[in-house]
């Protein structure tokens, strides 16, 4: 069991963290305090042409070795140490840190996989995470209940246009920083409730195409399969959706002719990408995807059976995408519109607005 | 001088016996025979195939394992010692049939699978659907489409793929090696579960072609009943580099053996030897058998998949990894426990590595290489329930054949004489009276229940293990763990020890 929440202004309009920290504190019986964490989008404006890494360091001295390792690969526009406080509860594990990068030149045709594979290297000493790379935006997590994670990060401080949060109760791995949520892969996160039966098929074809898990959990691949199927192979979202939670065989038998021949060749070539198990999922990214223009989307999606609770709501220029409706009732009293979408169907919610 | 036990004594019980022959009439290896008033039992002609027993009204017959105790000793065992003297005898090749009886620990028995508890929940197949389809095929690295206006178009095509209702398929047996009743039993097994049957590198029989969309035709070394109409009508074809059961070795079916059916369907002449040499006498090399695959896929226009079968020997990763370069769109791999009609038994006993082991080697090789979609890997040999197909199909098989485990199910018995071609219950024989007691109907009838249950069964092991789609139980080490094996053993299979 865990909370996932997240929020969406379609406009692009900023807006604190205290709706999504009360939202997702409401359901802090979801989780056990081995793991909370948000991600923001819009949070560096003045540096949005910049990739920002948001790494944790075991120590000081790790963080004269990543900036190294950085400095061979990327050029760094600024770096400094990202403010947390003393909470009580939380022990300080890692140090966390953020720097502003760019591709060099030469690299610059092809500068989003080559932040992946810098990443993935970074992630592979073993002792520096990076846990999101993507542009004006960031992940910030730890052990903790969602609450204190939010204290301890100062999130109060933050503004932004989209939010997501998770409360972790973790049942496959034990608690760890690296191991809350949100998983990030470039500007593309992840909230995650379930537990992931096909993960080993998953992981091992993920592996097919260069990603490496390195966080020791089941959710690690759901930020990945995205980011292939999205990003890599520009399927569109409801396309990318039918993927991870496809139809059952005996409803493609009933499908028109070129419905059909999709759906087959999409089982038949992404197979091992399904995802088995059940999972309530919110996904965000700070663009468009293929098929939808805007500034940011947000998408929430459950398994093919709905095996975990997803429930969608909007009001005004707002969408909300939650395990549960108290959550969203919680910071928005009288919604337009509440919804439970229906299992394996995404909810698309899009930024339309200047970001 | 002393001639061996026999291994079997022939018990007829006479207060029983009604003295109605018919275990006489039945006894194909002529271990009984009539004696004026009572029936006389010749132990060291019974073979333990069971059709006296079974067929005796009156239940009179039991038959006992080696009644003779003899000195013993842990090395000259009785079967060693039973070679010797039958060797000394002969001076010949000792023949055998079925698959290795020597190595007696098989690692599908040290596996074990996972199931969900309270995390996650158990799906209930009887509740909720579990999926078993199952395509056999080159799959392309992503899907692309064309938008039209609103929608979108497949622009992706992909390659010709068997698909498999289920992930059981009916391995490659000729005609020639069982009987015409047999063939057809599982042709329409086949049809009836929507899996394939393997045609052997006999041909297919005229009779068989109804079938056809469900059989997967053989192009083996003897190249016996290879003509364009038979490639056409097989689903796909499967090219036979060897097999577990005797690798490196070719095949002899004796001129006896060669009826005018046989001879039809082979296009051989009636009585004459077929010989299958042990290597395809234009590959003698993976670029040959690259042309082959070529030449098989330009004869069938593209249209079916061309399947590669070789044995699991030592380098069976690096083979498997020439072969899907060499265009197959799928591997089988024959493991050192594979079945067969007949084999020398040293080849049997002392050759080739258990299936388990090929499937998890060749299967992480392919990955290494970044090829792993561009074939699909079938495993056989020792597949004896749907536990080893789960266990199998977990370590990277997409699918498994079953030949052994089939004819069982037509009422084999095992008694391992295939080679004589006198088998009691009609199945590895050509005499028409012996084929007489095989009916194909029955036959096919349970030959597909045996393919029902063990398909409801894995429906239980994935809906047990949280899972509603076997495409997500493959290649899935992590639901897998070892029980009682060495480190070297679960590194290669890459799974690790129960418990940890």
């Amino acid at each position: 069991m865990c909370s996932i929440l997240g929020i969406v202004n379609a406009s692009g309009k900023l807006f604190s963290a205290s709706s999504i920290i009360e939202g997702i504190t409401l359901m802090n019986e979801r989780c056990n305090g081995l793991g909370g964490g948000f991600a923001a989008y819009g949070l560096y404006p003045e540096y949005k042409e910049y990739y920002a890494l948001h790494i944790l360091l075991k120590d000081f001295e790790q963080k004269d070795r990543v900036e190294e390792m950085l400095k061979e690969h990327v050029d760094i526009y600024k770096d400094e140490e990202i403010e947390t406080r003393n909470v009580q509860g939380i022990s300080q594990d890692y140090l966390p840190w953020r720097f502003f990068v760019d591709v060099p030149e030469r690299y610059a045709h092809d500068a989003d996989n080559y932040i992946i594979d810098l990443s993935m290297k970074i992630n592979d000493t073993g002792n520096a995470l990076v846990i999101s790379s993507g542009k004006n935006m960031g992940v910030f997590k730890a052990i903790g209940y969602p609450d204190q994670v939010a204290k301890l990060y100062k999130l109060e401080k933050y503004e932004a246009y989209m939010w997501l949060a998770h409360g972790r109760y973790p049942t496959n791995t034990r608690g760890w920083w690296g191991g809350a949520h949100p998983f990030s892969i470039l500007d593309c996160s992840i909230v995650h409730n379930g537990e992931i039966t096909s993960y080993g098929t998953n992981r091992r074809f993920l592996e097919l195409y260069g990603y490496k898990c390195s966080y020791f959990t089941d959710s690690e691949v759901l930020a990945y399969l995205w980011d292939l199927l999205v990003r890599r192979h520009k399927l569109p979202i409801d396309v990318a959706s039918e993927v991870l939670a496809p139809p059952f065989w005996e409803q493609i038998e009933r499908m028109p002719g070129e419905k059909r021949r999709i759906i087959e060749a999409l089982r038949i070539t992404y197979g091992p990408a399904m995802v088995n198990g059940p999972f309530g999922i919110v996904i965000a990214n700070s663009t468009g995807l293929t098929g939808v223009a805007g500034n940011g989307t947000m998408v929430g999606l459950s398994d093919r059976i709905k095996l975990r609770p997803l429930v969608c709501a909007q009001k005004d220029d707002y969408t909300f995408m939650a395990s549960e409706e108290s959550a969203i009732k919680a910071v928005c009293k009288n919604p337009d519109i509440v919804w439970a979408p229906g299992a394996g169907k995404p909810t698309v919610a899009t930024v339309t607005g200047d970001v | 001088m002393y001639s061996s036990v026999p291994e079997f004594r022939v018990l007829i019980d006479k207060q029983r016996c009604r003295l109605c022959k018919r275990c006489i009439e039945n006894c194909s290896f002529g271990a009984l025979e009539w004696r004026g008033d009572k029936v006389k039992a010749f132990d060291d002609r019974c073979v333990a195939c069971l059709r006296c027993v079974s067929m005796c009204p009156e239940d009179a017959i039991t038959l006992r394992r080696t009644p003779s105790d003899v000195s013993a000793h842990p090395v000259w065992t009785e079967n060693a010692r039973r070679d010797v003297f039958t060797q000394s005898r002969t001076g010949a090749i000792l023949l055998a049939s079925t698959g290795n009886e020597l190595h007696e620990s098989i690692i599908f028995d040290h596996l074990l699978l996972d199931a969900c508890q309270v995390t996650n929940p158990a799906i209930d197949p009887l509740r909720e659907p579990i999926e078993l389809r199952t395509y056999i095929g080159r799959k392309p690295r992503s899907v692309e489409f064309e938008a039209i206006g609103d929608s979108i178009k497949l622009k992706t095509e992909l390659s010709p793929a068997l698909r498999l209702d289920i992930p059981i398929m009916i391995a490659q047996m000729s005609y020639g090696a069982i009987s015409l009743e047999a063939h057809e039993a599982l042709a329409r097994a086949a049809v009836m579960r929507g899996t394939t049957m393997g045609s052997g590198e006999g041909g297919l029989h005229k009779n068989l072609y109804p079938y056809s969309d469900h059989i997967i035709v053989q192009v083996a070394s003897g190249r016996f009943g290879v003509h364009p109409a038979y490639l056409e009508a097989g689903a796909a074809v499967e090219i036979k580099i060897g097999q577990g059961a005797k690798p490196g070795i070719g095949g002899h079916l004796p001129g006896t053996k060669i009826t005018d059916e046989i001879s039809e369907a082979r296009m051989i002449p009636i009585g004459a030897d077929a010989i299958s040499p042990a290597p395809h006498h234009d590959i003698y090399s993976i670029e040959d058998l690259a042309q082959l695959v070529n030449s098989l896929k330009e004869a069938t226009r593209y249209k079916k998949p061309v399947l590669v079968k070789i044995a699991a020997v030592h380098n069976v990763a690096a083979i498997s990894s020439g072969i899907c370069r060499a265009g197959a769109d799928a591997i089988v791999i024959d493991g050192f426990r594979a079945g067969t009609g007949a084999t020398p038994k040293v080849i049997r006993d002392n050759v080739g590595i258990p299936i388990e082991l090929a499937i998890a080697v060749v299967d992480q090789r392919l990955r290494e290489e970044g090829i792993r979609r561009e074939t699909s890997l079938i495993a056989s040999g020792t597949i004896r329930n749907s536990g080893d197909v789960a266990k199998a199909i977990a370590l990277g098989a997409d699918a498994v054949k079953i030949g052994t485990a089939a004819l069982i199910a037509l009422g084999c018995t095992v008694c391992k004489r295939c080679y004589t071609g006198k088998c009691a219950w009609g199945i590895a024989t050509q005499d028409p009276k012996l084929r007489s007691r095989l009916d194909p109907a029955d036959g096919a009838q349970r030959v597909s229940n045996l393919l029902l249950a063990w398909s409801i069964e894995l429906k239980e092991i994935l809906g047990a293990a949280g899972i509603n789609s076997i495409e997500s139980l493959r290649g899935n080490r992590d639901r897998l763990r070892g029980y009682g094996l060495d480190h070297t053993t679960l590194e290669i299979l890459g799974v690790q020890h129960a418990g940890s």
